[in-house]
């Protein structure tokens, strides 16, 4: 099990910290229900350094990015982000990714920790054909997410850039808490706004340090990987290992947005088919009619209590306070407003098909 | 951690108060902290006479579920309503606002196989 660079500040602060995709991670501070509402009303902070980070250069880095991946990377200006997928060749996806263009001919890809190995070997496979030069940097970077709606104006004085002139899904290179050329990104998994900070390991102590200092007035509050998720599944948005994985299509799972044909891509021909076909199973987000908690691998029943599919992320909304989840059905149960039933435990709860995100600002 | 010493407990992290024939039970202190904010008690056996070792209901915290066991033998006499609305009572006050069901004894007999603080002390520890 390995440390990220801040271990012991988290220890120090009383984290309760667990095994997570072979990093001890912190999982909460004070509670996750209280964590979730820091975010969503004032600004918290996440150390998610346990991400992977793969640096893409050379001639060929587009080229090689535009096979593996899903969205189409040729779009991308020099300071844009974008959310795309790695389709494996058996119609499921090998991991989700942050695809940022850095420079010209360098690109820097963002993946989930517990699959760093699994996607290095993924593209160095398809890189014997492209060239670029292929760097992991995972374990000499950190990242933090500083995410909520007071974010911006909490972060303003740590930096001479201007942070409300960064769009969604922009960002820029800069100064940030006495530390040059850090990557500040309007990115984040929580649907309350913020940035995400990319810095060297023996930077992050001190942008930590400030990060807090500047938001000592905004009551800014360190927050967990279990707020993370509960932040995340309110806006709908997939994780790897519960919603997508090794067998679910970027199409089942509604990730239409990011799959484009206006490129030739790894397993595009199935996708495409897929797509105009349509899937014969959609990932849909459900809301419980009465009280119980989805939690995944839950079976999804129907009426006569047929088993009809099953639930990959499920919990109890913060924001809501009601029960909610994401789940597979076949087609003709997709469409919001359907209802159908989550089996909790000896009971089916009825529960309606809704559209995301969940919660909205 | 709180442990009060005139409880009784089990392996599986309640606490029993005994008051003639009916036992109050709860979760303990530690039980509550591992699971962290919880907000859900859910007890489908009232009035129901369950086995010891039987499951009578479930806590659910935001990110987990856990069965909850029956300590003794017996009749659900009584749920705890109160958590219907404020289940958060069993991690703020989980001796005594957050308790959850009454018993019924059916067999006292089965009350010294429950463990006393000092025992319960060891398992945590452990």
């Amino acid at each position: 099990m390995k440390n990220i660079a801040l271990h012991k500040v988290h220890e120090n602060l009383g984290a309760k910290m667990v095994p997570f995709a072979g990093y001890n991670m912190p999982v909460s501070y004070e509670g996750v229900t209280a964590e979730h509402l820091t975010v969503r009303n004032g600004v918290g902070v996440f150390d998610v350094s346990h991400m992977g980070e793969f640096l893409v250069s050379g001639d060929n880095a587009l080229a090689l990015i535009q096979k593996v991946t899903s969205n189409d990377a040729s779009k991308l200006a020099i300071g844009d982000a974008q959310y795309s997928c790695f389709p494996n060749t058996e119609n499921g996806i090998v991991d989700d990714l942050i695809c940022y263009r850095i420079k010209e001919n360098t690109y820097l890809l963002v993946v989930n920790a517990s699959n760093i190995e699994k996607d290095w070997n993924w593209i160095s496979k398809y890189n014997e054909e492209f060239g670029a030069e292929l760097r992991d940097l995972s374990e000499e970077y950190s990242l933090l997410a500083i995410q909520g709606p007071k974010a911006v104006e909490a972060m303003q004085s740590l930096s001479s850039l201007d942070l409300a002139a960064i769009p969604f899904y922009k960002f820029k290179v800069g100064d940030f808490a006495g530390i040059e050329h850090v990557i500040i990104s309007a990115t984040g998994y929580t649907g309350s706004g913020g940035f995400e900070i990319y810095c060297k390991n023996n930077e992050v102590e001190q942008i930590w340090k400030k990060v807090f200092e500047a938001g000592a007035d905004f009551d800014i509050k360190p927050i967990g990987l279990a707020a993370r998720d509960t932040l995340r599944l309110e806006m709908g948005y997939c994780l790897y290992g519960n919603d997508i994985d090794d067998k679910t299509s970027p199409i089942e799972a509604g990730l239409s947005w990011i799959t484009k044909f206006t490129k030739d891509f790894v397993n595009a021909g199935f996708l495409a088919k897929q797509k105009e076909q349509k899937p014969t199973k959609r990932l849909v987000a459900f809301e419980l009619n009465d009280r119980g908690i989805p939690r995944q691998g839950y079976d999804i029943v129907d009426g006569e209590g047929n088993i009809i599919g099953n639930v990959t992320s499920g919990t109890m909304s913060p924001s809501l306070s009601k029960g909610i989840g994401l789940g597979y059905v076949p087609t003709q149960f997709a469409k919001s407003g359907t209802e159908i039933n989550i089996k909790v435990r000896k009971k089916a709860i009825p529960a309606t098909i809704v559209k995301l995100p969940f919660y909205k600002n | 951690m709180n442990i009060p010493s005139e409880l009784k407990y089990t392996k599986d992290h309640e606490w029993i108060k005994i008051e003639d024939n009916i036992a109050t039970v709860g979760i303990t202190d530690f039980a509550q902290g591992e699971l962290g904010d919880i907000v859900y008690v859910d007890v489908d056996t009232l009035d129901d006479t369950v086995d010891e070792g039987e499951v009578f209901g479930s806590v659910e915290a935001v990110k987990t579920v856990s069965d909850l066991f029956m300590p003794l033998t017996g009749e659900v006499v009584e749920f705890n309503e109160t958590l219907e609305d404020e289940p958060e009572l069993v991690n703020t006050d989980p001796y005594n606002k957050g308790w959850m069901i009454k018993i019924d004894i059916s067999d006292s007999s089965q009350i010294e196989n429950l463990l006393d603080a000092e025992a319960y002390k060891e398992i945590i520890a452990g």
